[in-house]
């Protein structure tokens, strides 16, 4: 096998070759940006790139900095792609969605400064779901993105530009946001690794909101070390968000063992239903197969609730938005419709700036909270989120951690079901539920189906982020899909 | 779960959303089966059963009463569709139309 | 004809006087140029999370124990979803379904002396909005200054328990006042810290059942608010008997036209959608904490109104010391004097004086030790009544101590007896036509002589002890 191409490389590989002096990170920051430039033409995985000669300038500044001597910080001169709905201070973000277009925030979300300070150099912005409601990325209202592994199909979503810029290789680990699997689903569709943190674990503080209590910004790697890195460098308490938690960040570098003698698994049965692909449902199999083979007891247990899991999340998701997208006027920012009076200017706006199903969640959260349905739709799906959390409890009572399928399927054709809501969030049968619960997940590749990657779901306790990435690890250690990445033919490269 | 209309309409006038005539009956068809299938809820014994509204226990983070600087005014109004004398100009609004608090 | 009685709830909101904002860090104070006291925050950027100022959650607790109202061990936000420019978020962080404090009370005294007791129903924290400008700027457009979204507010809602305009008035009187003690807010109604809504029925009288409700707005002070009411109480009186339904609606106080208004009416019912405030966690409220702030309330108003009227004020005297709490702390220091007294010099005297140079008890020269300095003179008949308003002119104007200016002017009261008697007995040997006018049963002419004893003194006669020896010789 030849010497890998940079842009093959993960952040730990890159990381190595800038310490050691055999690499610069102007060269490392060149490969990526060139690497896109050539490839995201196919795959429109970037709604906007930095400049080149910004991107290399602050690679350069690195360098010397390097060579200075100066202590740098754990990314430093590595590149990051964002989702664009990070706020990024001077820099356009957008959602995905035409009522934003031209926005730039005065200032930057908590995990943009905190990778800034650990000194990653960022490349460009990543394409969504329009205001991440979607799970295949054809909600975008600048069209969609396609998945490295067959450019006819979907990278998942709402994440599907983070996910498929990494899987592509046009940056080693970007960071996405996941409300109802947008990470993890969008990371096994394009076999790389992604992790919901678990909520408050993050600060949400930039992200524009979709809905508040579900949201979770994380990573996506090309493998659990660097999902590890990347969270330690972005995790924490920040006095701007009220709901982030005051839990000390543990060195999650701690949790890459290749042991897992000891652990106690359990596959929740529910997980595994209806749904489920059957090729999904082997592959995730095998993967649990090969746990107990690394030391880990494995078990079969059961969420009896978590099969409520998408209606209560398609209440409780669309009635947060409805209330988190009210802001879009066009008083203060984005554009504005004409209209003769403050009313029918605002309706207008909010009408043409917003994309179909944007507007069909807001519709139906705006009913789920209206005078006399509240209490059928709203209040009844935040008891039942009990029950579910409830559920999460005692399986973690005789688990340390629970595995399940990340996706019911593989990536499935563009266009497929983009005119089927409900079959649309059945993509999310398997996410939804650590988002209601608040719990860390991660989406670890375990196989290909006909070419295709299949992701292995590890959901924890909350701030159990070390269990899981403990298991991920020497999962992907033991696994055969490491190092598997998309056929290059597809990209014509 | 039928939806008629007049209740696209209604919703439609509360969250602020201009929605063409032509599409309404599409657009209660959609959230009709949406909302069909979330009526599966129901049949969830909820009985006793506190809300979850918040994931964490999270406690009381407060902040103390400092003052921090704000925007200057060039760059709070910078993203205005229109501006004009440090304001955001919106089409008149007539006095006492606003709901909620006052 | 039925008589009507009508029923009034009131709706107070109070501005509270933190230094920052409610959610952020902005300023709160009041007058800076349009949008510079803003941020991500309160001008509802993408992304931007609101965080709780402890201050504010502090203010809201002291108001509420104030009011007697039952603070919550756990206080959570919601959020009340409308649209309106001035609203950045599309909706208000507020308080629905668990308020900071519920119950409580007020006593209102009446001018009369009766005491009206009004219930509190619950008293929540929220956040102000931003304010709609039309001067300045372009034909048919409003500017939106958002400097004022965001500032901490608490709304307080009382019970029905309210049958007239009069009352309505004096209980918004009576709760700025405790407002103003606790020191939380400005409570200026012409500024807007302090404003009133109240919803307002009629019903038969000796009824129980309630009337269709109107809300009024727009009351500027509390004289708009009796006036507002009045209007309102004769319009659905007459509407009443006229057999007309009244409409539940909102309407506007036009304080030039002396009217209310229906509102224009909205294309749909308020809907708010209120839903738990996902951003906020709950907040508990630990007794410890409650218990600490309660024990910094000052002495309330209507202990310090039981205070003084044990001490021999009349009610009313008492209600004008209470109502101005800088007067009532002066008239506190006003020691060793008898309570009525120190009051009359007080709130008559020294008031009068320092309105008339538009001056206010606050920087006045005349020290409260010295004013009652000043009364114990007076009292004791070193000086007259009228040499003791003397000299408080004196103090007023120029400052220092009372007896230094007894001393500097030889003001001094003559009460000696045998200096005096001198003096009266040449005023009657110089008036005997006088004498005998009095002798014949003229009344009057003891007034005369009394006069003359006082002018021949240039005032300084002790006036009882110049009576009482006029009246000895003119006896004898
Ligand atoms: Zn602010």
């Amino acid at each position: 096998m030849s010497q890998p191409q940079l842009w093959e490389m993960p952040l730990h590989a890159l990381h190595r070759l800038l310490a050691s002096g055999a690499a610069r990170a102007e060269e490392v920051c060149a490969a990526f940006w060139d690497r896109a430039a050539e490839q995201d033409p196919h795959l429109h995985a970037f709604l906007s790139v930095r400049p080149r000669e910004e991107v290399l300038a602050e690679a350069a500044a690195v360098d010397r900095a390097r060579a200075a001597g100066t202590a740098l910080g754990p990314l430093a001169g590595l590149p990051v792609a964002l989702k664009d709905n990070l706020s990024t201070a001077g820099w356009e973000t957008t959602c995905a969605s035409r009522i934003l277009r031209g926005y730039r925030p005065p200032y930057d979300a908590t995990v943009v400064s905190r990778l800034r300070q650990a000194g990653a150099i960022f490349l460009g912005k990543t394409n969504l779901d329009e205001f991440a409601m979607g799970s295949s990325t054809e909600h975008s209202a600048f069209g969609p993105t396609r998945n490295p592994w067959d450019l006819g199909r979907v990278p998942g979503g709402s994440s599907g530009g983070s996910a498929a810029a990494v899987a592509a290789g046009l940056c080693p680990a970007a960071l996405g946001s996941d409300t109802g699997g947008s990470i993890r689903q969008p990371a096994a569709l394009c076999g790389v690794v992604g992790l919901k943190p678990t909520y408050g674990r993050v600060s949400r503080y930039g992200l524009v909101a979709f809905a508040s209590s579900l949201d979770q910004i994380g990573p996506f790697a090309l493998d659990v070390a660097d999902v590890a890195t990347l969270l330690g460098a972005i995790a924490g308490p920040d006095p701007s968000d009220a709901t982030s938690a005051r839990v000390a960040v543990p060195d999650y570098s701690e949790a890459l063992q290749s042991d897992l003698s000891g652990l106690r698994i359990g596959a929740p049965r529910e997980l595994f239903g209806e749904g489920v692909d059957e090729d999904v449902r082997a592959s995730v199999a095998a993967a649990i197969d090969l746990l107990g083979e690394l030391g880990a007891s494995v078990g079969e247990c059961s969420l009896p609730h978590v099969g409520y899991s998408l209606d209560v999340y398609y209440v409780i998701a669309p009635a947060e938005a409805s209330s988190n997208l009210a802001r879009y006027d066009g008083v203060r920012y984005g554009p504005r419709a004409a209209g003769d009076d403050y009313v029918s200017q605002f309706a207008a706006t909010r009408g043409e700036g917003f994309g179909a199903e944007v507007r069909r969640r807001i519709m139906l959260g705006t009913y789920a909270l209206s005078a006399g349905y509240y209490d059928a739709y709203y209040d009844r799906a935040q008891r039942v989120r009990t029950l579910i959390r409830r559920d999460f409890a005692e399986a973690f009572e005789r688990f340390d951690a629970l595995v399940a399928p990340t996706s019911p399927t593989v990536a499935f054709p563009l266009g497929s079901r983009v005119e089927d809501p409900l079959a649309m969030y059945a993509s999310d049968i398997c996410s939804v539920p650590a988002n209601l619960a608040g719990l860390p997940a991660l989406s670890v590749p375990c196989g290909l189906s006909n070419g295709l990657p299949v992701g292995l779901q590890i959901i924890g306790p909350a701030f159990g982020e070390m269990t899981i990435l403990r298991v991920g690890a020497a999962f992907e250690q033991a696994s055969d899909f490491q190092g598997k990445r998309p056929p290059m033919a597809v990209l014509g490269g | 779960m039928a939806i008629s209309a007049a209740d696209v309409r209604h919703v439609a006038a509360l969250c602020r959303l201009a929605i063409p005539r032509e599409q309404e009956e599409a657009v209660a068809e959609s959230l009709g089966r949406i909302l069909e299938h979330v009526q599966r809820l129901q049949t969830c014994d909820v009985e006793g059963v506190p809300p979850t509204s918040h994931v964490g226990e999270l406690g009381d983070t407060l902040r103390d009463d400092e003052v921090c600087p704000s925007l200057p005014q060039e760059v709070a109004v910078a993203n205005a569709a229109a501006a004009r004398g440090g304001l955001f100009l919106v089409p008149r609004v007539v006095d006492g139309a606003g709901a909620g608090q006052g | 004809m039925t008589d009507f009685e009508p029923v009034i709830g009131l709706e107070v909101h109070v501005e509270l006087r933190t230094r920052s904002k409610m959610f952020c860090g902005c300023s709160a104070d009041f007058g800076a140029p349009p949008n510079t006291h803003v941020c991500p925050v309160c001008l509802g950027l993408p992304g931007a999370l609101p965080v709780v100022n402890r201050q504010a959650v502090v203010y809201a607790m002291r108001a509420a124990l104030a009011l007697h109202g039952e603070v919550a061990e756990e206080t959570r936000f919601d959020r009340k979803n409308y649209h309106y420019p001035d609203l950045p978020k599309g909706y208000q962080i507020s308080q629905y379904q668990h308020p900071i404090s519920t119950g409580g009370h007020l006593d209102v005294h009446r001018p009369d002396g009766s005491v009206l007791p009004v219930r509190i129903r619950r008293l929540h924290m929220e956040e102000d909005t931003g304010k709609s400008l039309h001067e300045g700027v372009p034909a048919g457009q409003s500017g939106v200054d958002f400097n004022r979204c965001g500032v901490p507010l608490i709304e307080i809602v009382m019970e029905a328990d309210v049958h007239s305009p009069e009352d309505a008035r004096l209980t918004l009187q009576t709760l700025r006042t405790i407002i103003l003690y606790t020191g939380v807010s400005d409570v200026r109604m012409e500024e807007g810290s302090l404003r009133c809504d109240a919803n307002v029925s009629l019903r038969p009288a000796g009824t129980t059942a309630f009337g269709t409700l109107v809300e009024v707005k727009n009351m500027n002070s509390f004289r708009s608010v009796q006036r507002a009411l009045e209007y309102e109480v004769r319009r659905q009186t007459a509407a009443l008997e006229a057999g007309e339904r009244i409409a539940r609606e909102t309407r506007h106080w036009d304080e030039r036209r002396g009217i209310t208004f229906s509102s224009r009416s909205k294309e749909e019912a308020d809907d708010y959608r209120y839903f738990p405030e996902p951003d906020l966690g709950a907040l508990r409220i630990e007794r410890a904490w409650a218990a600490a702030v309660s024990a910094t309330l000052p002495e309330l108003p209507e202990v310090r109104h039981g205070r003084y009227v044990a001490a021999g004020l009349t009610a009313y005297d008492a209600g004008v010391l209470v109502e101005d709490p800088p007067l009532g702390d002066y008239f506190d220091r006003v020691s060793g004097v008898a309570a009525r007294t120190a009051c009359s010099w007080v709130t008559v005297e020294l008031l009068g004086r320092l309105n008339a140079r538009g001056e206010s008890i606050g920087d006045t020269r005349v020290s409260p030790e010295w004013l009652a300095d000043l009364v114990r003179l007076v009292e004791a008949g070193t000086i007259s009544a009228k040499q003791g308003k003397d000299v408080l002119d004196v103090m007023v104007a120029e400052g220092g101590a009372p007896e230094a200016i007894v001393r500097a002017r030889g003001l001094t009261q003559i009460s000696d007896e045998g200096a005096l008697s001198g003096t009266v007995r040449e005023v009657l040997a110089a008036n005997a036509a006088v004498v005998s006018d009095f002798r014949a049963g003229k009344d009057k002419a003891f007034g005369f002589l009394v006069g003359q004893v006082m002018k021949a003194t240039r005032g300084q006669a002790n006036p009882a002890l110049v009576n009482s020896l006029l009246r000895k010789e003119l006896e004898s």
